[in-house]
C-alpha cells in the first residue's frame, strides 16, 4: 500500500465534483460550460503553470496578481494612447516582465533573502507602477482584440473553444514538457529537494532561481495579456489577490509548498477544480459568491493535511513500515 | 531608555527622523499640535491614530516570526472580528461585545496554531488557508453587507480621548507595556527566540517548543481582534471585503522594518511598533505632499528593499558585495 499520488486525488476530486454537480444540474455536463471553465480560467492557468515552477523549486512568487494588473495597464496604454502596434507592445511588455522576474531571482539568489519577502517588494512595485501609469480602467479598441477575442474553435455539443483557452492549454502542456523531459525541469526538482545538494551537484543555483522566476513573470505577462483579450481594457486594479487563487490552485493540484514535488497537471486539475466551484455556485443563482472562498479554503485544508498524512507516511520509521507490508 | 532600545534601534530611529524630516519639508504645519475639546489634535496624532491597527497587528506578528514563522490572515482575522462586533455592537453591552469578538480572534489564533504547532504544517501554507477562508467566513457573519453601528460605547474605542489622547493610540501602547512585560519580564521572550532559532535543540533541552508556537499564534489571533474592533470602530462599521486588506503585508513590513529577522531567533516589540509607525509616517508623507497616492505603493516597495538589502546575511556593507562577485566570477 503505497498511497495514491496526489495529482491523482486531485483528478479523483475533480471527477466526483464534476459528476455532483452534473447530477444536480444536468447542464453543467455540456461543452459549452466547459468551454466557458476554460475560457473565464485561462489567465489562472497560465500565471499557476509558472507558479508551480516557483514553488517546486522551493519558493513563492507573491508579485504574480501585480505584474498582470501592470500588464494589461501597459499594453492597453501603448496600443491606445502611445500608437505602438499590438505585436510590439506584447513584445515590450514580455520582455519587461521577464527582466523583473529575472531582477526578483538575481536579489533571492544574490543577497541571499527570502523569496517571500523579494517578491511581496515586487508585488508592491508592480502594483504602484500600474498605478503610476493610470489609474482608470482604459479601454483596448484595437481590432485585433476582436479578432482574436472572436476567434473560437466549435466544440461537438456548440461549445467554444477560445482562442484564450487555447493559449492556455497549449501554455500548460508546453510547461508539463519543459518540467518532466528536460534538464531544466530536473534541475527545478532537484532545487527544490535541497538547494546546497543541488548546487554541489553541480546545478548552477543562481543561474536557476533567475530563470524560474523570470519564467514565472513571463508567464504573468503572458496571462496579463491574455486577461486584456478577456476583458478588452487595461486596469491597474486588476488581478487583485491573484497570486492567492494561484498559489490554492497549485496546492490543490499537490504540489509540495516545501518543494521538490509537484506536477504541472496536478496545477491544471488544480484551476479547473476552482473554476468548478465559481461555476457550481452561478449555477445555483442562492449561494453567495464568498461561499467561493470558503470552500476554497476548505479544500486547500483538505490538500494540505492530506499532503503532511502522505509526508509522514513516508518518514516513517523502515520497520514500521515493513510490518504494515506483511 | 537604552533598556528599551537595544542599540541595533539606531538604523530605525534615524529612519523615522529622516521621514519625519521630509514630511516637515512638504507641509510646513506637520509638527503643529493644538488642544481641542480635551483631545490633541494635528499630523503627528494623526500617524499614530493611523499607525494602531498596523501596531496592534505587528506586536502578534513579530512574536510569531521570532518563532521562524508567519501568519497571512491577520488581515481575514481582522475582517472577522469587525464583523462580529459590528454585528453585537447595538444589542449587546460592549464586555460582551469585546469577549465575542476577542474570543474569535482567540479560535483563529488556537486554529493556525494547532495546524503549525501539531499538525506541523509550514506557516505559511497552514495561515493561508484562514486569509482564503476567513474572508468569506467575515461576509458570512456580514452577509454581504456592510454592517454599521451607532453604539456610543463601541465608538468610544475608536474615536474617543483619553488624556488628550486617542483611544486607540491608548489601547496599543497598553499592549505593547503588556506584551512587552510578559515576554521580557519573564523567560517567556527567551524561550521563543530559542523556539526559533532551533526547535529541535529546544525541544531537547525542555522547552516546550508546541505551547510557544501554539500561544504565540493565540497572541497574534487576539492582537488581530483588537486591531479589527479599532478599525470597525473607526468608521462605525465592518467592511468585510476591505476590512484589514492587505494589513497581514503591512505587518510583515513593519516586523522586518523593525530588524527581526524572517528566519526567527530574535525579535523585538519597541522596533516592530517603530516599524508600523515608520509605514504610516511614509504614508501620511505622501498624502501631505499632495502627490498622488498611488506613489505609495512605489515607495514602500523602495523601502523594503532598502531594508532587506542593508538586513542581507550576505552583505556587510560594500565589501561584502564584493567579495561576492570576485567568488562567483571565480
Amino acid at each position: 500500500m503505497r498511497g495514491l499520488p496526489p495529482v491523482l486525488i486531485t483528478a479523483i476530486v475533480l471527477v466526483a465534483g464534476f459528476a455532483l454537480c452534473a447530477v444536480q444540474f444536468p447542464n453543467i455536463a455540456s461543452t459549452r460550460v466547459v468551454g466557458n471553465l476554460l475560457t473565464d480560467n485561462a489567465f489562472l492557468g497560465i500565471v499557476a503553470t509558472g507558479m508551480t515552477f516557483v514553488i517546486i523549486s522551493g519558493g513563492i512568487d507573491l508579485s504574480v496578481g501585480s505584474v498582470i494588473g501592470f500588464t494589461t495597464v501597459f499594453v492597453a496604454l501603448a496600443i491606445e494612447r502611445w500608437g505602438m502596434p499590438p505585436l510590439v507592445a506584447f513584445v515590450a511588455i514580455l520582455a519587461l516582465s521577464a527582466a523583473f522576474g529575472a531582477a526578483m531571482g538575481a536579489v533571492i539568489h544574490v543577497f541571499d533573502l527570502p523569496p517571500f519577502i523579494v517578491t511581496l517588494a515586487g508585488m508592491f512595485l508592480a502594483r504602484g507602477a500600474g498605478f503610476l501609469l493610470s489609474t482608470e480602467s482604459v479601454p483596448i479598441t484595437a481590432p485585433v482584440y476582436s479578432t482574436v477575442s472572436d476567434f473560437a474553435l466549435r466544440m461537438p455539443g456548440g461549445g467554444r473553444l477560445t482562442s484564450v483557452a487555447i493559449i492556455m492549454l497549449v501554455i500548460v502542456i508546453g510547461g508539463a514538457l519543459l518540467l518532466q523531459l528536460t534538464r531544466f525541469g530536473a534541475n527545478v526538482y532537484a532545487l527544490g529537494g535541497s538547494r546546497a545538494t543541488a548546487g554541489l551537484m553541480g546545478v548552477a543555483v543562481g543561474k536557476m532561481t533567475i530563470k524560474i522566476y523570470m519564467l514565472s513573470s513571463l508567464l504573468a505577462g503572458i496571462a496579463g495579456i491574455v486577461f486584456s483579450f478577456y476583458t478588452s481594457a487595461g486596469y491597474s486594479l486588476s488581478a487583485v489577490g491573484v497570486e492567492l487563487d494561484t498559489i490554492a490552485a497549485v496546492v490543490i493540484g499537490g504540489t509540495l509548498l516545501t518543494g521538490g514535488q509537484g506536477s504541472v497537471i496536478g496545477t491544471f486539475l488544480g484551476v479547473l477544480i476552482q473554476g468548478l466551484i465559481q461555476t457550481y455556485i452561478n449555477f445555483d443563482g442562492t449561494l453567495s459568491s464568498w461561499w467561493t472562498k470558503i470552500a476554497t479554503g476548505v479544500l486547500l485544508f483538505a490538500f494540505i493535511a492530506l499532503q503532511q498524512g502522505l509526508v509522514a507516511f513516508a518518514r516513517r520509521p523502515r520497520t514500521k513500515s515493513l510490518g504494515a507490508a506483511t | 531608555m537604552t533598556a528599551l532600545l537595544p542599540r541595533r534601534g539606531l538604523a530605525q530611529i534615524l529612519a523615522l527622523i529622516v521621514i519625519l524630516a521630509v514630511d516637515r519639508v512638504v507641509s510646513p504645519q506637520f509638527f503643529d499640535l493644538r488642544l481641542q475639546d480635551g483631545r490633541l489634535f494635528g499630523s503627528l496624532i494623526d500617524v499614530l491614530n493611523r499607525g494602531t491597527p498596523v501596531a496592534l497587528l505587528s506586536l502578534g506578528m513579530v512574536l510569531v516570526i521570532a518563532t521562524r514563522g508567519i501568519d497571512l490572515s491577520v488581515g481575514a482575522v481582522m475582517a472577522i472580528c469587525g464583523a462580529i462586533a459590528a454585528s453585537l455592537a447595538d444589542s449587546h453591552s460592549l464586555p460582551v461585545v469585546l469577549a465575542a469578538a476577542l474570543g474569535a480572534g482567540l479560535v483563529c489564533g488556537l486554529w493556525n496554531g494547532f495546524l503549525v504547532a501539531v499538525l506541523g504544517m509550514q506557516p505559511i501554507v497552514a495561515t493561508l488557508i484562514l486569509m482564503v477562508a476567513g474572508r468569506g467566513i467575515a461576509q458570512l457573519i456580514t452577509e454581504g453587507r456592510i454592517v454599521t453601528f451607532s453604539s456610543p460605547d463601541l465608538v468610544w474605542l475608536g474615536n474617543g480621548s483619553v488624556l488628550g489622547l486617542p483611544v486607540p493610540v491608548v489601547i496599543a501602547l497598553g499592549m505593547l507595556i503588556l506584551t512587552g512585560a510578559v515576554v521580557r519580564g519573564s523567560a517567556l521572550g527567551l524561550l521563543i527566540e530559542a523556539t526559533g532559532g532551533n526547535a529541535r535543540a529546544s525541544e531537547l533541552s525542555g522547552v516546550g517548543t508546541r505551547a510557544m508556537i501554539l500561544s504565540v499564534y493565540v497572541w497574534c489571533g487576539v492582537c488581530a481582534a483588537l486591531a479589527g474592533v479599532i478599525a470597525a470602530a473607526d468608521i462605525m462599521g465592518a467592511d468585510a471585503n476591505n476590512a484589514g486588506l492587505w494589513l497581514e503585508l503591512d505587518a510583515i513590513l513593519a516586523v522586518v522594518i523593525g530588524g527581526t529577522s524572517l528566519f526567527g531567533g530574535r525579535f523585538s516589540l519597541v522596533l516592530a511598533v517603530l516599524g508600523a509607525l515608520i509605514i504610516q509616517t511614509m504614508n501620511t508623507g505622501i498624502l501631505l505632499s499632495g502627490y498622488p497616492p498611488e506613489f505609495n505603493l512605489l515607495v514602500k516597495a523602495v523601502v523594503v528593499l532598502a531594508v532587506l538589502l542593508l538586513q542581507s546575511p550576505k552583505l556587510s556593507g560594500f565589501a561584502g558585495v564584493a567579495a561576492r562577485l570576485r567568488r562567483t566570477k571565480a
